[in-house]
């Protein structure tokens, strides 16, 4: 492929941001994330007998599962339709008959929508993190501010691969079940399937080997990329404390969801034809 | 002919064991306006489609001003054609005035240009309105103003008169003949066969993916040999003496019906029977001679075996 016009991605992406701000779905996703991430953060400890405003690492850990399910959800229904409801509806062969090429479209979907997800989850989370600040200081904000860049990159992993279902599925609701089955396996089904290998093979498994299932999964890297760094929350969860120091790296993580970005896109641009 | 805008090289496509477009050789010249007829799956569309690059052909070859259609070449010819799809879908969350927009940066048009276009097309009140509530005429009114961008040299029209009303059609073949006066070449299909009879300089029929008959209106009439039909006016009581005279042209299966018999006869019969009614004297009245009509034509071809 010659001569990728990035003015024709951002008009496509300027669309499909506007889209998504007009019909308020950013304000919408925005006050989810800061509602959630108030009350859990005053409520998270509960289990531990107390409420109140607890240290940003046991506040971060509590938000670490809520994002685990809420975000990849968000993100699947924020893109599993971006490119098979337009062909459904018929408006991509005029899109396409235009001077823009199959690549310019999807990665200027994807930037669009990848625009809206950042702004609801900056956003959303940024303005908890703001009254964060004023109960638990400067210091907190560091790790919150990591927090948030990396559920926006969970949310990109997310992402990338509902683009990619919406290439690949032949119509709008193939597309959503597709979707929904993605979310059950990553977030739900696969962790369980991780652990029943454990107990299955009685520990004569190779540990050694299992990292590299964790990496497999976005969800599992974003979830050690946050707690890894927090000597007494990694107490509080029990499978990441398998992964070895040395890939805990969070540069090493963070390639590991940059792969997860790229890749379906690379698939969604080598079927979408 | 002038030169050659489209020229289409033995193309196929091929869906699984069906042939959509089987083998079709086709010339357009610039400054044409040209139109494509045939039934429902005759291939039309996927003609259509593939000389826009939106589907690659299975064999052959399009090119358009000289440039194959594909790669990144194409880009730059893609800015000079308007494409009006057959089902034209928009996004009903955007104004007129912001469809129009979108597209125009697209294509690298001014957007200047827009309020002027939707006004051309006689939306200029519903430029701020939704296309959620735009009717299927204002749809493709507006599909049509999106077509006209940046004043293309080119226009594929799938379907134009979709949805239009009377008079939104005679608006649209209104502009459609400006646009040809400015030198635009137009390539069309419709399934209303007398709305573009009189309209396109050339016409080819399509049938099982196959260009059957290509040429003027004229010259697919006379390749089909069909017979004329003449509407004859007479005096109340003279109807005998009408029959008497066609009668003697061998002339026998004629419906009357208030003061008018209605019958065909064969092109080459034409002059004859004209001359043998006026020698008829004052029992005719009105004399009325109709060439056979695209459908005429059109069924005409449908019945030859491909």
């Amino acid at each position: 492929m010659s001569g990728i016009e990035f003015g024709q991605i951002g008009v496509v992406a300027g669309k499909e941001f506007r889209d998504r701000l007009r019909n308020r779905w950013v304000l919408a996703v925005a006050l989810v994330f800061t509602v959630f991430a108030l009350v859990i953060a005053y409520f998270g400890a509960a289990q531990q007998g107390a409420v109140g405003w607890r240290n940003i690492d046991v506040t971060i850990a509590s938000l670490v599962s809520l994002v685990i399910y809420l975000v990849p959800l968000i993100a699947l229904i924020l893109g599993y339709d971006a490119i098979v409801a337009e062909r459904e509806r018929g408006s991509l062969d005029l899109l396409l008959s235009m001077p823009i090429t199959r690549f310019e479209v999807l990665i200027g979907k994807f930037t669009g929508l990848a625009g809206a997800l950042a702004l609801a989850t900056v956003g959303g989370f940024g303005l908890a993190g703001l009254l964060l600040y004023y109960q638990l200081g400067g210091d907190a904000l560091f790790h919150y501010a990591g927090f948030v860049f990396s559920a926006f990159l969970l949310s990109l992993c997310f992402l990338s691969l509902a683009v990619m279902v919406s290439v690949l599925a032949e119509d709008r609701m193939r597309a959503s079940g597709i979707a929904i089955a993605l979310w059950f396996f990553y977030v739900l089904v696969y962790d369980l399937l991780l652990l029943g290998l454990l107990v299955v093979s009685e520990g004569k498994f190779n540990l050694n080997f299992f990292p590299v299932l964790l990496m497999l999964n976005p969800a599992d890297i974003f979830r050690i990329l946050n707690i890894f760094g927090f000597e007494d929350v990694r107490r509080i969860y029990g499978l990441a404390t398998v992964f070895p120091e040395t890939l805990a790296n969070p540069w090493l993580l963070g390639s590991a969801m940059v792969f997860w970005i790229i890749a379906p896109l690379g698939v969604a641009t080598w079927r979408f034809k | 002919m002038t030169d050659k805008l489209i020229e289409i090289r033995g193309v196929r496509k091929r869906y699984g064991a069906v042939n959509a477009v089987d083998g079709v050789d086709l010339t357009v010249g610039a400054g044409e306006l040209f139109g494509l007829i045939g039934h429902n799956g005759a291939g039309k569309t996927t003609l259509f489609r593939m000389m826009l690059g939106l589907l690659p052909a299975s064999a052959g070859e399009i090119y358009i001003g000289g440039q194959a259609v594909r790669g990144a070449a194409f880009r730059e010819v893609r800015r000079t054609i308007g494409y009006l799809p057959e089902s034209l879908a928009l996004y009903d969350n955007l104004s007129g005035l912001e469809t129009l927009h979108f597209f125009a940066r697209l294509k690298g048009v001014d957007r200047s240009t827009c309020p002027a276009l939707l006004a051309r097309v006689g939306l200029a009140d519903a430029a701020s309105q939704r296309v959620r509530n735009y009717s299927k005429g204002m749809r493709q009114r507006l599909g049509f103003a999106q077509a006209l961008l940046g004043n293309p040299r080119l226009l594929f029209l799938d379907e134009p008169t979709n949805g239009l009303d009377p008079q939104g059609i005679l608006d649209f073949y209104r502009m459609l003949a400006e646009l040809r006066q400015g030198g635009v070449t137009v390539v069309l299909t419709s399934h209303i066969l007398a709305e573009i009879q009189q309209r396109v300089d050339r016409l080819a029929l399509m049938r099982s993916g196959r260009i059957q008959a290509l040429g003027t209106m004229q010259a697919l009439r006379e390749g089909q040999d069909l017979p004329l039909t003449l509407h004859v006016g007479f005096r109340p009581g003279d109807e005998d003496s009408v029959r008497r005279v066609l009668g003697s042209l061998g002339i026998v299966s004629i419906e009357t019906r208030a003061g008018s018999a209605r019958f065909t006869c064969p092109r080459q019969a034409k002059m004859a029977v004209l001359a043998a009614l006026t020698a008829a004297g004052p029992a005719i009245v009105d004399i009325d001679v109709h060439e056979p009509s695209l459908e005429d034509v059109f069924l005409g071809y449908a019945e030859e075996t491909p």
